[in-house]
């Protein structure tokens, strides 16, 4: 079973996700790839407290994930996998494991040093630097907050159109 | 209201939930900021809704309200009660619940917490099975 969705969004398990894309792709396996909730029992506790009976939820870090990528694209389970950033994103895509894959922008809010790209997606220079670098991994991006929404692809850190 | 030192609710929603069902319940109860107060998640990072949080819990019994028992107004609010003793956490939030609320934030956190959850569940019910068992309270020669 292909890895039905690569979401970078800040919130991580959260409303969008489990109800809004939940709805679409009914995944069965949540994915949060994060070095510092992969470490941390009380806050993946945290972040399951929303999740419907029918999902379930698998924290692991950068280099865990990476070794476990075929497992999950090669097992039963209907994977979603989320980053809360553009970083983990492009670390987890190194050396073009993510080639011809569809990575998802769904939420990256305003904070002071970034820039609004769309309403739900403002990027500082670290992270436009990072889009880039994801993009020339073979990564396409997109960014889109519901399933429902317009899709609005980027060509590295920039909208492809207006 | 019963005596006491008043807790003070923060509803925390998504969207316009938390404003619109504060300004509900200031219209049936008159009530003021003083009680209750609302924050949306739109538009802020999960640090920035944790930090604004923060900022409006003070020193007193705190209730934060959220919509969703998970989701980003949830993980933010159990992360500020998880800092702070007297701070509970009630998601589901409802207008009956609210009201209630406002009614008895007097209370004990310990007695009113279970006190509410209780009211924000009886508020839930099937209409139909309602009206049959108040169909012996209707008024009839009108």
């Amino acid at each position: 079973m292909p890895i039905v969705l690569y979401r970078v969004d800040e919130r991580l398990i959260h409303g969008q996700v489990v109800v809004g894309w939940g709805m679409h792709l009914h995944p069965n396996l949540i994915v949060v790839v994060d070095d510092q909730l992969a470490e941390s029992p009380w806050e993946q506790e945290l972040y399951c407290l929303g999740l419907p009976p029918q999902m379930e939820a698998r924290f692991e870090g950068v280099e865990g994930a990476r070794a476990r990528l075929e497992e999950w694209r090669n097992g039963q389970a209907r994977v979603l996998l989320l980053t809360r950033d553009v970083r983990t994103m492009r670390r987890l895509a190194e050396g073009g494991v993510l080639r011809g894959e569809e990575v998802n922008i769904g939420g990256i809010h305003y904070a002071p040093g970034r820039k609004a790209v769309l309403p739900y997606v403002y990027l500082s220079d670290e992270e436009r630097t990072e889009m880039k670098r994801l993009a020339a991994e073979g990564v396409t991006i997109s960014a889109r907050d519901l399933p429902g929404s317009r899709r609005v692809e980027f060509s590295g850190a920039d909208r492809k159109e207006p | 209201m019963s005596e006491g030192v008043a807790v003070r609710g923060v509803v925390v929603g998504h969207g316009a939930l938390a404003e619109g069902i504060v300004d509900a319940v200031r219209q049936v109860t008159g009530v003021g900021e003083e009680a209750l107060i609302a924050v949306s998640n739109r538009g802020l990072t999960p640090e920035a809704l944790v930090e604004r949080l923060r900022s409006l819990v003070g020193e007193g019994p705190t209730i934060l309200f959220v919509d969703l028992p998970g989701g980003s107004c949830a993980v933010a609010a159990r992360r500020v009660s998880r800092e702070r003793g007297a701070v509970a956490l009630v998601s589901g939030v409802n207008l009956p619940l609210l009201v209630e609320f406002v009614l008895n934030r007097g209370l004990p956190l310990a007695e009113l917490v279970p006190r509410l959850v209780a009211k924000g569940c009886a508020g839930i019910a099937s209409a139909p099975a309602d009206w049959e068992s108040h169909a012996d309270r209707a008024v009839s020669g009108r």
